[in-house]
């Protein structure tokens, strides 16, 4: 009973954090319809980031929760750099797009190398919340939960921005349509930025707050990429409804088939997305068919 | 003798002599590992240059060809045995990989593929049964066709140059052939050609199949290469290198893959004796192909050739009777 009721807890914050990590993903391809490989890249520079602040910086010691904000920033300075500089001069060309994202991902991952090197780091858990908390005989880490209302909240958070706000009115009338939404008067060239900015910051605040569950090491860009893809896929694209269901869907069955299916977990990872993508192929909440 | 032949018989002779002129087996075992992953790029390279269906679960289909053929011998059967149903298996396993990722293109076709990539990766990786796991399988000893033992490098090259050779002839055939150009129709305009009467889903399948045998060719020759297959072959960074020989060379011509795939090799394996960031560098220059050579360096580097071609032309009061292609 306790083992179903922790693996369930650890699917549900993983899922949250999926959702961090796969919401601006899904904004970006459904806006952009830009296949952003660089996404894993951009949540492990968040994590090695993130985790130089709160190790220390030339002395300066970092709060955990403004070192999460200041390398989500920073990342999103990147993310929208790299859109502007980049992306932005190839609209439409898939080989491109996919070319210059696995480039600058392996820049990105060299780069990583280069500078924090090969070790693993570990990331402490935030003062304050490494205890447990206690429900009757069962233990659950403070931080496991913490991340679970987090997730919630950008949840929130984005659901407002995009349902609520003008820009976000914008947004969505970009994914429908943006040559519609060009001819009403929409700056959807501003839009892109935006996005893939907000897009790159998530990813790289998941990152940071992952840190002392995941660890921060070389190739976790290549561990979080395929799971994005996949809850993207399963929710569908463009949709903020789709990412959440889907990394929760995501987070359930990649702890599950972890524990009891280890021989074939991956093949348990990917297979209802191939089912999706066969049955449904625009995603559980998807609009239109990527 | 045109410019074009006069450049590719000189390709040819270069590459015919070259365990004469290179200075070492190291070099020439570069240059096996050059020719068979061009194979492989040339075979990814008549599905997304040639059918626009960009493939990114490649690798996938290269391991599973490698595995079956040290799977094969670790079982104890013959070089013969092991390469032939090497083979069966890797075309097969394309064809159940084309039945479920054509049914879409573009982006989703990108999506699929790349999660049957991932799905025979985390196979090759988990199913420690079959493959080893991490361990991955050894392959102790390489054929000996007609009493040539492929164990001295030199041997090892010419056997791998004749199928390279082979296999670009196939390609050449093959594009030029009216399949080829039904296969190139389905590529632009998808619903006009099925208008016309073609079986568009077909013709993209028949593509697939062809892609598939080329790969299982290089992924046998790899496996004979390295002596040694681990599922780190299947990974996504080794589907997306591939890919990135096919889009950095030119996609959709003959010699772009190979030179994509000499590029690659060559940063991987001789510049990274002397470049420690090797990496850095090789995302460094596709980044930087997309911005000066969009259309890869092949198509690139000929359209850079006829501009100047032009210039030197009109100097002399020609007027150029070719215009330029427009993209």
């Amino acid at each position: 009973m306790n083992f179903w009721l922790v693996l369930t807890v650890n699917s549900v914050t993983f899922g949250g954090l999926l959702f961090l990590l796969s919401a601006g993903f899904s904004l970006i391809f459904g806006l952009m319809r830009i296949p952003n490989l660089t996404h894993g890249s951009l949540f492990m520079l968040g994590a090695y980031i993130g985790a130089t602040f709160v190790v220390g910086l030339l002395g300066f010691k970092l709060n955990f929760w403004l070192a999460a904000i200041l390398a989500a920033l920073a990342v999103a300075a990147l993310g929208a750099l790299a859109e502007r500089l980049l992306l932005r001069r190839l609209p439409g060309d898939q080989l491109a797009q996919v070319l210059v994202t696995l480039g600058l991902s392996f820049m990105a991952a060299d780069f990583c190398l280069m500078v924090w090197g090969g070790d693993p780091l570990s990331v402490a858990t935030p003062d304050g919340l490494d205890g447990f908390a206690r429900f009757g005989v069962m233990v659950f880490p403070f931080y496991r939960l913490a991340i679970i209302v987090i997730a919630a909240m950008v949840a929130i958070a984005l659901w407002l921005l995009l349902d609520r706000t003008r820009l976000g009115a914008m947004i969505r009338a970009g994914v429908d349509d943006p040559d519609m939404a060009r001819v009403v008067g929409i700056r959807v060239s501003q839009l892109f930025t935006i996005v893939f900015a907000l897009g790159a910051g998530l990813a790289a605040f998941a990152g940071i707050i992952g840190g002392p569950i995941l660890s921060v090491y070389p190739g976790l860009d290549q561990d979080m990429l395929p799971l994005a893809l996949v809850v993207v896929i399963l929710g569908g694209t463009g949709s903020l409804l789709g990412s959440f269901v889907g990394s929760i869907i995501v987070g359930f069955i990649y702890n599950f088939g972890q524990a009891l299916l280890p021989e074939l977990a991956y093949f348990v990872l990917f297979m209802p997305m191939l089912l999706v993508l066969l049955l449904r192929p625009q995603g559980l909440f998807g609009r239109h068919v990527p | 003798m045109s410019a074009r032949n006069l450049a590719l018989s000189l390709a040819f002779t270069a590459l015919a002599t070259l365990p004469f002129w290179m200075p070492g087996i190291y070099y020439i075992n570069v240059g096996s590992q050059i020719l068979f992953y061009a194979i492989f790029a040339l075979g990814l390279n008549v599905l997304v240059g040639y059918a626009g269906l960009v493939s990114l679960g490649h690798a996938g289909l290269f391991g599973i060809a490698a595995y079956a053929t040290g799977y094969m011998l670790q079982l104890g059967y013959g070089h013969s045995e092991a390469i032939l149903v090497a083979l069966v298996i890797g075309v097969a396993s394309m064809a159940l990989y084309a039945l479920l990722s054509l049914r879409s293109t573009g982006i989703g076709f990108i999506m699929i593929t790349l999660a049957l990539g991932e799905i025979l990766w985390g196979l090759a990786y988990r199913w420690i049964s079959l493959t080893g796991g991490d361990n991955g399988i050894n392959v102790p000893t390489r054929p000996e066709p007609f009493g040539y033992s492929l164990t001295v490098p030199t041997t090892f090259y010419y056997v791998t140059l004749i199928i390279f050779v082979a296999s670009v002839f196939m390609v050449a055939v093959f594009v030029r052939s009216p399949f080829g150009a039904a296969l190139m129709g389905t590529r632009d305009q998808p619903r006009r050609m099925n208008a016309l009467g073609y079986h568009v889903w077909m013709i993209r399948f028949y593509a697939c199949l062809f892609s598939g045998l080329l790969t299982a060719v290089s992924g046998i020759l790899f496996v004979y290469y390295t002596q040694f297959i681990s599922p780190q072959t299947l990974s996504l960074t080794s589907s997306a290198e591939v890919l990135l020989m096919v889009i950095s060379g030119g996609p959709g011509t003959l010699l772009g893959p190979i030179v994509g795939a000499a590029l690659v090799v060559v940063v991987k394996t001789v510049v990274s004796g002397f470049v420690v960031r090797w990496n850095f560098l090789l995302g460094a220059i596709f980044v930087a192909i997309v911005i000066l050579m969009p259309e890869g360096l092949v198509p690139g580097t000929v359209r850079l050739w006829r501009l100047m071609w032009r210039k030197r032309a009109s100097a002399d009061g020609v007027i150029p009777a070719k215009t330029e292609p427009t993209p």
